[in-house]
């Protein structure tokens, strides 16, 4: 993972993994972001707070491109993930999301069995030379997403039969099954019980030490427990950026002081 | 309970019931008109459902009474023997059948004595009855030579007037003296039957028999115009179905939303309702006047119909596609999916019921399609020679079931009138089963996910 260009090491002081540099996203006419500038830190764990529609999920479907498919989206500006510019025309927006994987708000795993949710990703990529590789992939896959225990037994059942942090922990374990360097979660918890969030947040701090995640969350309480680096939206806008620590007890803006403190949002 | 009233004081009101607490108990004016109005719409519902089930029930009623008598008819067996020499002296005459009738009569009298019927008959009763026995048995003889001098058992299909007779259609009241039959006949028949000799029986013939002449309903099948509406949905099976889920597929995954796409789409769906005679009298314009296609064969019938069904299966093909949840896509593009696996990993399985009961709906109202049929000639077409030949495949010329249908209701015999509706029963089950079938592998499909 770390084995940038020397050049881009020398020019790129923080040494981010991902870097934004003034994208714009327009929805048609709306300007739905606006001047973003963020570097997101390798093996960490992000977390991009803000009230609703203030374009926090926006701004994380442009890190895989999935906002490619609304016909209507586009984006200006540049979002380099180790030096490479993601909106490079040489670039394939099917091998970044290999490298850049995505676990979304609602759990959604393929109506098929365990064994084939996980294994799906290897299989289009290529990961696997034969069945065994593939078995390896899909149980230490299904390890790290601390599910193995539960789901050993029932791998031919149909994953949409689990509970949904289960489901939601399926859907974690499928993004790594194609070894991805960076995982964005769109606010994987706020269909699960607080139960099963803690499961998945206590996973989140595990994964921090190989994948550089970014997580967009409502629950702020969520984003003090599992972050390293916060980021607060407003209106589009990036209007804080820091060490969770921070922005949580020393906000620098008022408006962040505001919104943490319940006073909008 | 006045409270809630629309009375003059009703603006005074709230401050009394603030004073009281309003009673559960009482139902006010407001609700009482919500019930009364949601009872009275459950009644319109029922009424509607009741009225739909009674014309149901009257149709099936109407289509089983009338076209039940087509599927038996009515046989003469009868055992008899022709010589070598008789088939030689026959062969010889001019008019070869009458000869054959003449050994036919001399069998039954013998077969009456044997029985010991007293019963005056002649030839020409024996011709009303039997239709023309001697090209039935004359064809016999000259396929199978080696039966020559052995005994046989005919059975010869009797006139459509008895079969009437036999099925109650006419009686000895409203018969009419005519060349086809005398009320005297009857009395010959009465004693056939009682003899055993006549006979009703299963119809297979008109179940895989060809149409006959307009001289003969007895004779009459619809086998072969199943064979030729077999062939139809063989053609729009294997055109519409690719044709309308790509052009779905790309529509409603790849395509980009602008101007053009929004005209083919509304094109599309007013396809849908144009009417079946328009695509015939395009057929004939295009498949047999332009590319020279053969006339009433059934790979034309198949473009026409298939023209007919392509909007069906892409409307429902879109629907059901729409239908597949988004997240499902989010999930194979966010693993890395190409656009083209996530549609036919995830997106297209997930779709196939819905796409297969469209489909299977398409192909149904195509089988029961007449219009298009009359303009390309599918129709009124009689098979000399079938089962060999005549219906073999695509390119020759054949009828249609609902065409057949038609035909026979135009036809001026009554007994064509009852093969009509022997003719739709047939056509039903066909729909009835391919509706089932959409049924079960919706089901099937289903299950699997």
């Amino acid at each position: 993972m770390n084995d940038m260009p020397k050049i881009e090491q020398a020019t790129d002081m923080t040494d981010s993994k991902i870097s934004a540099n003034k994208v714009q996203v327009y929805y048609g006419d709306t300007h739905a972001i606006k001047d973003v500038d963020i570097e997101i830190q390798p093996r960490s764990v992000t977390a991009f707070i803000g009230p609703s529609g203030c374009g926090k999920s926006t701004f994380l479907r442009t890190i895989n491109r999935m906002n490619d498919t609304i016909d209507i989206c586009r984006v200006e500006g540049s979002i380099q993930i180790d030096g490479e510019d993601i909106y490079d025309p040489k670039v394939d927006p099917v091998q970044l999301r290999a490298k850049v994987g995505m676990v979304f708000q609602k759990p959604n795993p393929f109506p098929k069995s365990i064994y084939d949710n996980v294994a799906y990703g290897p299989r289009i990529h290529g990961l696997a030379r034969n069945r065994a590789e593939l078995d390896d992939i899909v149980a230490s896959s299904l390890q790290k997403a601390g599910l193995w225990e539960e789901a050993k037994d029932r791998l031919d059942e149909p994953g949409t039969g689990m509970s949904g942090g289960q489901q939601q922990r399926l859907c974690i374990a499928r993004a790594i099954a194609v070894s991805p360097e960076v995982i964005l979660m769109d606010e994987p918890c706020s269909a699960l019980d607080p139960i099963a969030t803690a499961k998945v947040e206590e996973l989140i701090d595990e994964l921090r030490e190989n994948y550089t995640i970014v997580i967009v969350t409502h629950s702020m309480q969520q984003a003090a427990r599992v972050s390293q680096r916060t980021a607060f939206f407003h209106l589009g806008i990036l209007v804080e950026e820091g060490p969770t620590q921070d922005i949580f007890t020393n906000p620098v803006d008022k408006r962040t002081q505001d919104y943490i403190t319940g006073r909008f949002g | 309970m006045t409270d809630a009233t629309l009375s003059p004081e009703g603006a005074k009101a709230p401050e009394k019931t603030s004073a009281q607490p309003r009673s559960l108990y009482a139902t006010d004016e407001l609700t009482k008109k919500r019930n009364a109005s949601e009872k009275r719409f459950q009644a319109y519902g029922i009424a509607a459902i009741g009225a739909g089930l009674f014309f149901l029930v009257v149709l099936a009623y109407s289509i089983i009474s009338e076209g039940i008598p087509a599927f038996t008819r009515t046989v003469l067996t009868v055992e008899f023997t022709v010589t070598q020499e008789q088939f030689d002296d026959a062969e010889s005459q001019l008019f070869k059948t009458r000869a054959y009738e003449a050994v036919f009569t001399e069998a039954m009298s013998a077969q009456f004595e044997q029985k010991d019927i007293q019963v005056p008959f002649d030839i020409a009763a024996i011709e009303r009855i039997v239709g023309k026995p001697g090209s039935t048995i004359r064809e016999f003889y000259r396929a199978n030579p080696d039966k020559l001098g052995q005994p046989v058992a005919f059975e010869l299909a009797a006139s459509s007037r008895v079969d009437g007779y036999m099925n109650g259609r006419l009686t000895r009241d409203n018969i009419t003296d005519s060349r086809f039959l005398m009320k005297s006949d009857l009395d010959l028949v009465d004693v056939l039957v009682e003899s055993g000799i006549i006979q009703t029986v299963f119809n297979w013939p008109f179940i895989t028999g060809a149409d006959s002449g307009v001289d003969n309903p007895g004779g009459a099948g619809i086998g072969a115009s199943v064979v030729g509406s077999f062939f139809m949905m063989l053609v729009v099976l294997f055109l519409s179905l690719p044709i309308g889920v790509a052009a779905s597929i790309y529509l409603e995954e790849f395509a980009p939303q602008n101007k053009f796409t929004d005209l083919i789409e509304v094109n599309i769906s007013n396809l849908a309702a144009v009417p079946s005679i328009v695509f015939g009298i395009l057929g004939l314009a295009v498949f047999i006047q332009f590319m020279h296609l053969p006339q009433s064969a059934p790979i034309v019938g198949g473009l026409v119909l298939t023209l007919m069904t392509l909007p069906t299966i892409i409307i429902s093909t879109r629907a059901s596609l729409k239908a597949v949840p988004p997240s499902i896509r989010d999930a194979a593009l966010g693993v890395g999916a190409s656009k083209m696996q996530a549609v036919f990993h995830h997106v297209l399985p997930l779709a196939m019921p819905g796409i297969l009961t469209g489909t299977i709906i398409g192909l149904a109202q195509a089988l029961g399609e007449t219009a298009p049929l009359l303009l390309i000639g599918m129709v009124g077409f009689v098979a000399r020679g079938y089962p060999d030949g005549f219906v073999s495949g695509f390119m020759d010329p054949n009828s249609a079931m609902p065409a057949q249908i038609y035909t026979w209701a135009a036809r001026s015999d009554f007994a064509f009138y009852e093969k009509a509706w022997g003719g739709i029963i047939v056509l039903l089950i066909f729909l009835l089963s391919m509706n089932i079938l959409a049924i079960i592998l919706r089901r099937r499909f289903e299950r699997r996910w």
